[in-house]
């Protein structure tokens, strides 16, 4: 199979998360989201690796997973923890540093 | 002998400090020890005197440096004396006529309760004319000169409780300020032409020629401008006629004999500088000229007597700055009349005193009338002081006017025909307004009002002992009051025949120097005009008053009549130019403040918090806005570079 059609879903994925981060305002949903977007980023990196024939892309891959897997340790803990202060998960209301 | 000098400063200086700071304990004596102090300067000035006269002519000149004031590098200011025979001159007459009317203020002060004050003020000033008149550079010259003027602020509203002399005050002061910015002037221009503003060094380059005409013209205005601040010569003499709101002993010391002089003072010392600036020595005599007959008319008008002096002032002043004018013909001359007026006018200021104390303070002279027989002294004293002043033969007037009135005519050419017909009308109108000021005080019926009433009394002078609604009644004045004023008359009388037999013009010379006049008229010819127009003056004035009574309202008058009443219009003419001038000036000054200055630094804040709160709005608050324009901002920035490798 063409690795140049990974390459078109990582777009379709990437796109599609960055649409969610942009239209959608529950946290959870963004959060969600977000990963989408680091996964099409994985996605791509491998595939570009498979397309130059090295290692470089694999590499990274593991490297971002393992920063994902940091920041969703961080960032959910803040979402609970201002759900909790706020009853509300909506990343509107969460606006107390503006004028 | 060098250090008396300091002396004669330091003991009316020492009697200012302990009077000023001494407090309520002084009360009781503080009149006396501001006599006293008087008094020995007087003493010390007397002993300078004496020692002076011992030395042959050229010798006479004494110097005390106390020490160096500002030490800077190529500039450097002295506290130091001089005392020639010019300065000598001015002590004498400072300290002897300063202290009679301090002994005069003793008694005319009696019942006010700040008379310790006002002694205080009183030495104060004769501190600082001897200052002015002792000291041998131009800068500490100026530090006199600002001195007097102090104290003449300090005195002119002593009574500050009445708004009209807080006012007169404060007239005298501004009015002042612009003589006093001549003189800074002409001491920095003496200082960047000389490099000095000593009196030695500046007077002598000046003689010698080493600076050009233009520049000594310049410096020579400057003084003028100075010396018509101070001396109340046209332009600047609108203070001196509302100065008389000031206690009487005032208006007779500073405004009348000393202070007033100073500017005549300032015009014969810089002598060399006026002599080698011919035009402006013109300018000299022209406003001398104009003054005197200015000042005479005023004087014609006035009802309030020390308002009709004042005007005499003026007029007289007016004498000696077209002496001085003239040149070596004239300033000996100037001199001499300095010191005659010093004794007949503060003589006739303290009969005014001495009438208005027995008056009820009534000064309008309308109400007074036939107060010859009730002030008996005052009247002799006073008609002694009012025959020298116009100039009656032998009386010192006589001798003093005539020298100037004939110097005039020797000024030589049309200038001098003109200059000496302005003295002669000037003698004649002096002789009128003074037999006028004569005949409405002492002689004709009574028209005595009964005093002001209670509500007016802010116009009374305290001290007034006025029942409201009672006639006054005029009684001779105490005798610390008369003693002055028999003095003064005394000096009135004698002090011409005495300077012009004794050789007053040869005292002087070594310091002003002196030429004979050559007038196209005898000098005999002179005097017979002088002696005719001052007998026509006085039987005008008698046929106007003396023949006639005096209406109690002044009469409406004729045009110049209503015009001299209030000054010549001096204070309209002020008025329209200078106060609404610099209204309007300062309007269009605030107007450009508002609209450009104000408009470019206000502009700039709105725009600037007009751009700001647009910028604001970029800040909503909502997380996916940034994310829209971290996005926008990623994309733009790859198309960038895909675009530059492309390229």
């Amino acid at each position: 199979m063409n690795p140049v059609n990974y390459l078109y879903l990582a777009a379709l994925l990437f796109t599609i998360g960055a649409t969610g981060v942009l239209i959608r305002r529950n946290a959870i949903v963004l959060f969600m989201c977000v990963e989408l977007m680091l996964n099409a980023c994985n996605l791509a990196f491998v595939a570009f690796s498979r397309m130059h024939g090295n290692l470089d892309g694999q590499v990274i891959a593991f490297f971002t997973m393992v920063v994902a897997a940091a920041e969703v340790v961080v960032g959910l803990a803040i979402i609970v923890s201002v759900f909790r202060a706020r009853h509300s998960a909506s990343v509107d209301d969460a606006s107390l540093m503006k004028l | 002998m060098d250090n008396l000098i300091a002396l004669l400063v330091a003991a009316p200086l020492l009697g200012a400090a302990v009077l000023l700071t001494g407090g309520r304990r002084l009360d009781k004596a503080g009149h006396w020890l501001g006599t006293l102090l008087a008094a020995v300067s007087f003493v010390i000035g007397l002993v300078l005197f004496a020692d002076m006269l011992g030395k042959s002519a050229d010798d006479r000149t004494l110097h005390q440096t106390l020490y160096t004031w500002i030490p800077v590098e190529g500039f450097q200011a002295d506290i130091a004396f001089q005392l020639d025979q010019l300065s000598m001159t001015f002590v004498l007459l400072i300290t002897g006529v300063g202290t009679l009317i301090h002994v005069y203020s003793i008694g005319y002060m009696e019942h006010d309760e700040r008379r310790r004050r006002f002694f205080g003020y009183l030495n104060l000033f004769v501190a600082a004319m001897l200052l002015l008149v002792l000291a041998d550079n131009y800068l500490l010259l100026y530090f006199g000169w600002e001195g007097v003027g102090l104290a003449s602020y300090l005195l002119i509203g002593f009574w500050q409780h009445k708004p009209s002399a807080a006012t007169a005050a404060k007239k005298a002061f501004l009015v002042n300020r612009v003589g006093d910015m001549g003189l800074s002037i002409a001491i920095m221009l003496m200082f960047t032409t000389f490099g000095t503003f000593a009196f030695g060094p500046v007077l002598d380059a000046a003689a010698g020629g080493d600076a050009s005409e233009g520049k000594l013209t310049a410096v020579a205005l400057m003084l003028l401008l100075a010396a018509c601040g101070k001396s109340a010569q046209v332009p600047l003499q609108s203070w001196l006629g509302d100065a008389m709101e000031g206690p009487t002993p005032v208006s007779a010391l500073i405004h009348a004999a000393t202070m007033v002089t100073a500017g005549v003072y300032l015009i014969v010392r810089s002598a060399d500088i006026f002599n080698a600036a011919p035009d402006a020595q013109l300018v000299v005599t022209v406003v001398g000229a104009v003054t005197l007959l200015f000042g005479a008319i005023v004087g014609c008008a006035k009802d309030d007597i020390k308002k009709a002096l004042a005007g005499s002032t003026m007029s007289q002043i007016g004498y000696m700055v077209l002496a001085a004018g003239l040149g070596p013909i004239g300033y000996a001359f100037a001199i001499m009349h300095l010191v005659t007026h010093g004794f007949f006018k503060a003589g006739l200021f303290l009969g005014a005193g001495s009438v208005m104390h027995g008056m009820n303070d009534e000064v309008d002279m309308r109400k007074y009338g036939g107060l010859r027989k009730y002030m008996p002294v005052t009247f002799v004293t006073f008609g002694l002081g009012y025959l020298a002043i116009i100039g009656f033969p032998g009386l010192s007037g006589f001798f003093s006017k005539d020298k100037i009135i004939e110097a005039a005519f020797a000024k030589g050419g049309t200038e001098g025909w003109i200059l000496g017909a302005c003295a002669l009308l000037g003698a004649a109108i002096t002789a009128y307004y003074m037999t006028r000021v004569m005949i409405m005080t002492f002689f004709g019926e009574k028209r005595w009002q009964p005093a002001p009433d209670p509500d007016k009394a802010a116009s009374v002078e305290p001290g007034a002992d006025a029942h409201p609604g009672e006639l006054p009644h005029p009684h001779e004045s105490p005798k610390s009051m008369t003693l002055p004023m028999i003095l003064l008359a005394v000096g009135s009388v004698g002090a011409g025949a005495f300077f012009e037999y004794a050789g007053f013009v040869e005292w002087l010379e070594p310091v002003t120097g002196f030429e004979h006049g050559h007038s196209p008229l005898s000098a005999a010819a002179v005097t017979t005009a002088t002696v005719v127009v001052m007998l026509l003056g006085v039987g005008v004035a008698y046929l106007q008053y003396g023949r006639r009574p005096v209406p109690a309202v002044a009469p409406r008058g004729s045009l110049l009549t209503r015009a001299a009443r209030r000054d010549l219009l001096q204070d309209d003419f002020n008025h329209v130019v200078f106060v609404r001038g610099g209204t309007h000036l300062t309007r269009s000054l605030v107007y450009v403040d508002h609209s450009l200055v104000d408009g470019v630094v206000n502009g700039t804040a709105a725009s600037v918090g007009g751009l700001s709160g647009r910028l604001r709005k970029l800040q909503n608050g909502y997380a996916r806005s940034y994310a829209v324009s971290m996005f926008g901002g990623t994309a733009v920035l790859i198309a960038a570079t895909l675009l530059m490798r492309a390229v």
